[in-house]
């Protein structure tokens, strides 16, 4: 089946209320796995039990940039190919993105307090982080305030594709000033070396994001089809309405 | 001659046409033009909008879109007589009436030649002499194999013209 | 004239003759960097310290509220329209408006450097230094801005819009600015790597600016 099979509205509903039950209970089944496996896995020497938070914390940001690709994949369909479906799906991934960037920046600093000692540090991956979280916003306030979703849409293309280029430089800048302003070096996150015990737990919990992605995606990929023939229902509805009293 | 209502779609079909507008479905075709280009740039726009800075000088905002739009070297002095505005030449446009910024614009589709002009309310802010000379600029530029599609909301002055009405009916 | 001339040209004379534009920025560059001290305090070696980024943070708001203007009054007036119906590209027609853009804001910032440099102390040799990291980054501010600035426009929305999708994207260059300004002054950090990172970044600005803001303005149209 063709990405271009899915461009039609009617069919690709019918496909995600298909899915989207199957993939909610895959999506609870991992979550559920991942935390048994976590609740069994080994506290840091130097932490204790805190380490755990990077079981959120990491896949979050992982998560954080994968959404901005498919954001910038949905960008090249709007733009390029004009999919008709490619707006629908930027619009949907914007969210969620920002929510993952959000839950890292506030595990982090949670994280941070019991570790640092203070709630907010300004090292390379939380500063990157806070940045793409500026840019996630940006992004949203395009897709939502602006009346007509096409032009709306077209825009956020534009800044996510520009976004997709410059976030890698944002993140080697930021990288370069945090080794210029703080030279000594800090604390690892993980701990020390990947042990097995805590790699397995941790590709579980990012299998279940980016499967609760999956879901939530696509459940807002439907929710947006429904709200645009609300809206063109209500135009017609307008229209009709207009040419009646002529 | 487009014709119809407030609200009936004359203003967006006009820029459709000059590209300002994105269209969903459908083509737009210029029987002999250049195929090379695109529509907009064989079209002279003439819409609500003056398109003139304030602060330049008549001449200088006509020399301007003259050379953005065609060849530098384009007839200014003779565009600017025939619209009876060369004693204004050096004035800064800010102090031009309506009527006066109309002729301006209009100098501009004479100082560029392109085939295809589309004219949103042409006549509206003009005179009666000036409407007059706007009618002989139209004939002049039909009869040299030009195409014109003015929005009006009355006559322009051009006699055979097909009209299209747009709107309920 | 060619087009691109004529424009970049046209854009310079109004400019001048407005006589807002550069002379406003320059000032807003005064009183920012003015405001700083009363927040920061009047310790000498502190802001002597902090100069360079005093500066950069200024040079880089002033650009900032600058950039509102450069496609608002030619959308107003109908020149929008007719600027992308011309023989040009519309990438260039936009390269030629930043660079005139630059040339009456983004320049001034640059020349009064200096002078705003001797208020908070920041040694004069090491002045020149500082007024090259914004010569050189100043037209990336710009043309990266460029792009906000043409979303922005189409929209109908405001400056702070602007602002919300400019000011992450120019962290790169405020860095690598401020990097550079400050190695020339304290050292022992090398000034050549961030300088040309800061050149680099530019660059590619010069290229990337136009193309997606000619992008955003063809995709703002309705």
């Amino acid at each position: 089946m063709a990405i271009i099979d899915l461009a039609n509205p009617t069919r690709f509903l019918n496909i995600v209320n298909r899915a989207l039950p199957w993939l909610a209970v895959a999506t609870v089944l991992v979550f559920v796995f991942g935390l048994t496996r976590i609740l069994n896995s080994p506290d840091d020497y130097q932490q204790g039990a805190t380490v755990k938070i990077m079981y959120l914390h990491v896949p979050a940001a992982w998560l954080s940039m994968m959404c901005w690709g498919v954001m910038s994949l949905a960008a090249l369909g709007t733009l390029v190919w004009k999919h008709p479906l490619a707006d629908v799906s930027g619009k949907a991934a914007a969210p969620i993105g920002a929510a993952f960037t959000f839950i890292c920046l506030v595990t982090g600093s949670l994280w941070g307090r019991p570790t640092w000692g203070t709630y907010w540090v300004w090292d390379a991956r939380l500063t990157s982080m806070l940045v793409l979280f500026l840019l996630y916003l940006g992004v949203l306030a395009l897709y939502w305030t602006v009346e007509d979703p096409g032009r709306g849409s077209r825009a956020a293309a534009i800044l996510a594709l520009v976004g997709a280029i410059n976030i890698p430089i944002i993140k080697f800048s930021v990288e370069y000033w945090n080794t210029l302003h703080q030279p000594a070096s800090l604390f690892r996150k993980g701990g020390s070396a990947i042990d097995p015990s805590i790699l397995l737990p941790l590709l579980v919990m990012a299998t279940g994001f980016t499967l609760l992605f999956f879901t939530l995606h696509l459940a807002a990929m439907r929710n947006e089809i429904l709200r645009r023939r609300v809206r063109a229902m209500r135009l017609i509805q307008a229209q009709e309405l207009a040419e009646a009293r002529a | 001659m487009i014709v119809g209502r407030n609200g009936a779609g004359k203003s967006s079909l006009l820029r459709m046409i000059a590209g300002l507008i994105c269209i969903s479905a459908g083509r737009l075709e210029l029987t002999g033009g250049e195929v090379d280009i695109t529509l907009p740039e064989q079209t002279h726009y003439l819409g609500h909008l003056d398109a003139l800075k304030p602060s330049l000088s008549v001449r200088e905002n006509l020399r301007f879109w003259a050379d953005y739009l065609g060849d530098s070297g384009s007839a200014i002095e003779s565009a600017l007589a025939v619209v009876d505005m060369v004693p204004l030449a050096d004035l800064p446009a800010a102090y031009l009436s309506a009527g006066q910024r109309r002729r301006l614009s209009i100098a501009r589709l004479v100082a560029v030649p392109r085939p295809l002009w589309l004219l949103d309310e042409p006549t509206s802010a003009l005179d009666v002499s000036s409407q007059d000379r706007l009618a002989g600029l139209m004939r002049h530029h039909l009869a040299g194999g030009g195409i014109i599609l003015a929005a009006t909301h009355g006559p322009i002055g051009l006699e055979n013209a097909r009209e299209l009405r747009m709107g309920p009916l | 004239m060619s087009a691109f001339i004529s424009l970049l040209v046209r854009d310079m004379r109004i400019a001048v003759r407005v006589g807002g534009g550069a002379l406003m920025g320059a000032l807003f560059f005064l009183i920012v960097v003015t405001m700083m001290p009363f927040a920061i305090g009047p310790d000498l070696g502190l802001l002597a310290r902090i100069g360079p980024a005093i500066l950069w943070l200024g040079a880089l708001l002033a650009s900032l509220l600058a950039l509102d203007r450069l496609f608002a009054n030619d959308h107003d007036d109908g020149s929008l329209d007719l600027l992308m119906m011309g023989r040009m590209p519309l990438e260039l027609t936009v390269a030629a408006k930043a660079i005139a853009h630059w040339l009456t804001t983004g320049l001034p910032l640059v020349l009064i450097a200096p002078v705003l440099g001797l208020m908070l102390n920041v040694e004069m040799h090491a002045m020149v230094w500082v007024a090259l990291t914004l010569l050189a980054g100043t037209p990336a501010l710009t043309f990266i801005g460029l792009i906000g600035a043409a979303l922005a426009v189409t929209l109908r929305r405001g400056g702070l819009l602007l602002a919300v999708l400019v000011l992450p994207l120019t962290v790169p260059v405020l860095i690598f600015g401020v990097a550079a300004a400050n190695a020339a002054i304290v050292g022992p950090a090398p000034f050549g790597p961030p300088f040309t990172i800061l050149c680099a970044l530019s660059l590619a600005s010069l290229v990337l600016g136009p193309v997606a803001a000619a992008a955003a303005l063809r995709a703002g149209q309705e």
